[in-house]
């Protein structure tokens, strides 16, 4: 028996390799949020132009949230898509300004357009703890009635959209009909 | 075709490096001479082959020869030519021919300065060492040859090094973590020899810690070198992130720190023989796991190279066999290695006992807290993150323990220390730094606050008995420079390294808790305060470099009215690859560091800006050069150089000591 604890190591070593292995077939791209099928969390905070939401102030149908930053480079390139989205009334997109300033976040919007009905304005990044937030920017799929369905991490462009979002969003469709 | 012969040279040295992996082995066992002689001149053989392939590496980068895939996508014709020179190690390849010709270096100054080992036990060191050697080149022939061409049709200009890369922390920090971390590939060596051998006696741990010194050395300045890079360079302020790739090497630099400790107390006692040679083993699992991490895409992060997962499984299956067949040899020898002799409960014995089990229990934690995601993943198939709450609510309480201790380490006697000899030597100190603790912060900001009492507290307990053990080690000398001059260079190393390591307690409780910074948007002419300070934003001017052009700042910083430096931070876009980059500029200051970022340009002239000011930075990376050097010098010791007298001691020691069943005389 005194003689066995010698081989703990080398077992202990086989798992982690083990686990080490499994690892490396892992895909570590898609991140499933902790809040999918669970209800946005409740806030009641100022938005990017001066005015106090809160979720009763949230559209009363299918929206997406987008997460956004005025140093953020890549929300420039999703930009165009959520503009269009907007204007063609596709769909409403509320914005969470993540870690922002918010005299920096009104020149954004100034400059290059606001699609979003309202931007939550998060400059402790609070809400996006609550949210479970990586980093701007990324998208979630609000259903009617307030409850988190899915989540993009990075870009949405037009390629995006078309293979993810709107099939999500049909589903949710036939779901509610 | 000159890359060719780089890719040739490669081979040639893993044909040597075969051969060295078995023939001197064989010949240790079959007592065989020339055999064994041979394992010298085939180190050697392996260094100048694999010196010329990263030469020829170097040289297509200088020449700028873009029908190499690896210079293509790491090089441009713009870049100036110490970055060209060093972007040998800005990618995976590059850098894991770095990190093997590093090893070579390592084996090579083994088969030069080991005239006092057994030629048996050099043999079997060179030998695991050509084995490893044989690893790492067939892991660069079968997946990331760096000579690889693109052929037919090469491109005309290559794809620039990483902006982030091209700064002079990238010239110094990767060779010397490289050069630490392989280092522990040669302690490693030391040990398996020392088991293959089945004579694991005191004479191995004494052969081995000069080695296990110089690696831990140049380990710690590899790790502040990154530390402080990423400090100057990233740009938000940090000095450590808890990033996976960031824990490895500490992983790796925390069962050093264990194993440079007990191997004091296995050479000089002849106790913790097998944790010893297990805590040898770990270091060097260590540094390949910060291998496999960073080369596999396991975990994403700042560090990580391009994903492959077939690099992964090689490195794994590396790992598997050289560490998984070093604790499973571990287990067959480590019931034959018993105790020399026993200790009490006071003693030296267990305060070096108290510092592994304290620095084991961390680098556990680091490891748990660094994998734990990823094995989550596996099981669930849900995503966490576990960030610096985890590390930090850890690791502050067990370094906190692991100063208290520091103190009384030197203190205690090997074999038996009496209670009341460190209550009397002890107490005044620690009164007296309990007494500073409270009084300097006062004095200097006028409140008291917790963090600045402990960091002073801790970091005077260390000096003050420092002190102390200083001036009693002198008392009985003529003079007192007769009393300095007499103690050992191990004794200085030791007395330095605890003393980097209080520099660096403070400097890290003080940063932490201290520092202030604030996020702005100015316009010329308009200015903020932070702390006592006045940064006054004067405007930008464009500015034009070799591979990037941009804007820079200038910024005068006041202190009740006075200037007292001048700021250029800049912004950058690097041309090759339409990159942005900012330039931070700090005014470094041994009681505070003051920088500024700068963001991007707003509406008219105004600029958004971040900026700092971060009491006792420095200390933390002063800390570690002091422990550096501490470490340099415990390993120059003259004891180690007393080639002749150490070898006859060593041989009456392992006579005395009769490990295990005497399979093998011991050897002269």
């Amino acid at each position: 028996m005194n003689k066995l604890k010698f081989y703990l190591p080398v077992l202990g070593f086989v798992v982690v390799a083990i686990a080490l292995w499994r690892g490396l077939y892992l895909d570590t791209k898609t991140l499933p949020s902790m809040l999918i099928d669970k209800p946005m969390p409740s806030f009641e905070l100022t938005s990017v132009d001066g005015s106090v939401v809160s979720n009763s102030d949230l559209p009363g149908q299918i929206f997406l949230l987008n997460v956004w930053g005025s140093y953020c480079l890549p929300c420039l390139i999703e930009h165009p898509t959520l503009m269009r989205l907007s204007e063609e009334g596709e769909i409403p997109v509320v914005g969470v300004n993540y870690r922002d300033r918010q005299a920096l976040a009104v020149d954004w919007l100034a400059e290059n357009g606001n699609p979003f009905s309202f931007s939550i304005l998060d400059e402790s990044g609070r809400f996006g703890i609550d949210l479970g937030v990586y980093g701007a920017p990324e998208t979630y799929l609000v259903d009617a009635n307030g409850v988190i369905r899915f989540r993009h991490v990075s870009v949405l462009d037009e390629t995006v959209w078309q293979e993810q979002f709107l099939p999500a969003i049909a589903e949710l469709r036939e779901e509610g009909s | 075709m000159i890359p060719e012969v780089g890719s040739f040279s490669l081979i040639l040295a893993l044909c040597l490096s075969m051969i060295l992996a078995t023939l001197p082995i064989i010949g240790a066992y079959q007592n065989n001479f020339l055999w064994m002689s041979m394992a010298r001149p085939l180190s050697a053989g392996v260094f100048v082959f694999l010196a010329i392939s990263i030469a020829i590496l170097a040289y297509a980068f200088v020449t700028d020869d873009f029908s190499v895939q690896f210079v293509a996508q790491h090089s441009n014709s713009l870049l100036p030519d110490r970055y060209k020179f060093t972007a040998v190690w800005g990618g995976h390849e590059g850098s894991f021919l770095l990190w093997t010709f590093m090893l070579a270096g390592w084996m090579l100054a083994v088969a030069i300065f080991s005239k006092s080992m057994p030629l048996e036990f050099v043999a079997r060191v060179l030998g695991v060492l050509g084995f490893l050697i044989t690893g790492y080149i067939l892991f660069m022939l079968a997946t990331s040859n760096p000579f690889d061409r693109i052929v037919p049709l090469p491109p005309i200009d290559g794809a620039d090094l990483n902006s982030a890369l091209q700064d002079f922390g990238f010239i110094i920090h990767p060779p010397t973590l490289y050069m630490g971390y392989v280092g522990f590939s040669v302690v490693f060596a030391f040990a398996m020899a020392a088991l293959l051998s089945g004579k694991m006696d005191a004479a191995w741990a004494r052969w081995c810690r000069p080695w296990a010194n110089i690696a831990w050395a140049i380990l710690t300045l590899g790790i502040a070198l990154g530390s402080w890079w990423a400090y100057y360079e990233l740009g938000w302020g940090g000095w450590w992130a808890w990033d996976p790739v960031e824990n490895p090497p500490l992983i790796t630099w925390l069962f050093g720190t264990a194993l440079i400790h007990s191997l004091a107390a296995t050479e000089k006692r002849g106790v913790f023989k097998a944790w010893t040679v297990l805590l040898a083993i770990l270091a060097f699992a260590g540094s390949l796991l910060g291998t496999f991490i960073t080369r596999s895409g396991l975990l994403t992060s700042v560090h990580a190279f391009a994903s492959d997962p077939d690099r992964g499984f090689f490195i794994l299956a590396i790992l598997g066999i050289t560490v998984g067949g070093a604790l499973l040899l571990f287990a067959f020898r480590a019931p034959l290695m018993k105790s020399e002799f026993g200790f009490d409960l006071v003693s030296r014995e267990i305060l070096l006992l108290s510092n592994n089990v304290i620095l084991v229990v961390a680098a556990a934690s680091v490891f748990l807290g660094t994998l734990f995601p990823m094995v989550y993943q596996a099981i669930t198939d849900d995503l966490i993150s576990i960030g610096p709450p985890y590390f930090n609510a850890i690791f502050i309480p067990l370094m906190a323990l692991l100063a208290l201790l520091l103190s009384i380490g030197p203190y205690t006697r090997w074999k038996r220390t009496s209670t009341t000899y460190l209550m009397q030597q002890l107490g005044k100190v620690a009164l007296a730094a309990l007494a500073l603790g409270v009084v300097l912060p006062l004095l200097v900001t006028g409140q008291i606050s917790l963090p600045a009492t402990m960091a002073v507290a801790i970091g005077s307990w260390i000096i003050l008995a420092m002190l102390q053990d200083l001036v009693n080690k002198t008392a009985n000398k003529a003079t007192r420079l007769k009393g300095l001059r007499a103690l050992s260079f191990s004794y200085y190393g030791m007395q330095m390294a605890h003393m980097g390591m209080a520099v660096m307690l403070i400097g890290v409780a003080l940063t932490s808790s201290f520092s202030l910074e604030r996020s702005v948007l100015l316009s010329p002419g308009q200015d903020v305060g932070l702390g006592n300070y006045v940064f006054q934003f004067e405007g930008t001017a464009p500015v034009n470099g070799p591979n990037y052009v941009g804007e820079q700042a200038t910024f005068i910083v006041l202190q009740q009215g006075e200037e007292i430096a001048i700021l250029h931070p800049e912004r950058r876009i690097y041309l090759a690859t339409n990159t942005p980059s900012t330039e931070m500029a700090i005014d470094a200051g041994f009681l505070r560091d003051l920088f500024i970022t700068l963001g991007e340009q707003k509406e008219g002239d105004s600029w958004s800006m971040t900026i700092y000011v971060k009491p006792f930075v420095r200390w933390i990376w002063l800390g570690a050069i002091f422990m550096t050097f501490g470490g340099i010098l415990a390993a120059a010791d003259k004891r180690y150089r007393r080639l002749r007298r150490k070898q006859t001691e060593s041989n009456r020691e392992s006579e005395k000591s009769n490990s295990i069943g005497g399979e093998l005389p011991a050897s002269s």
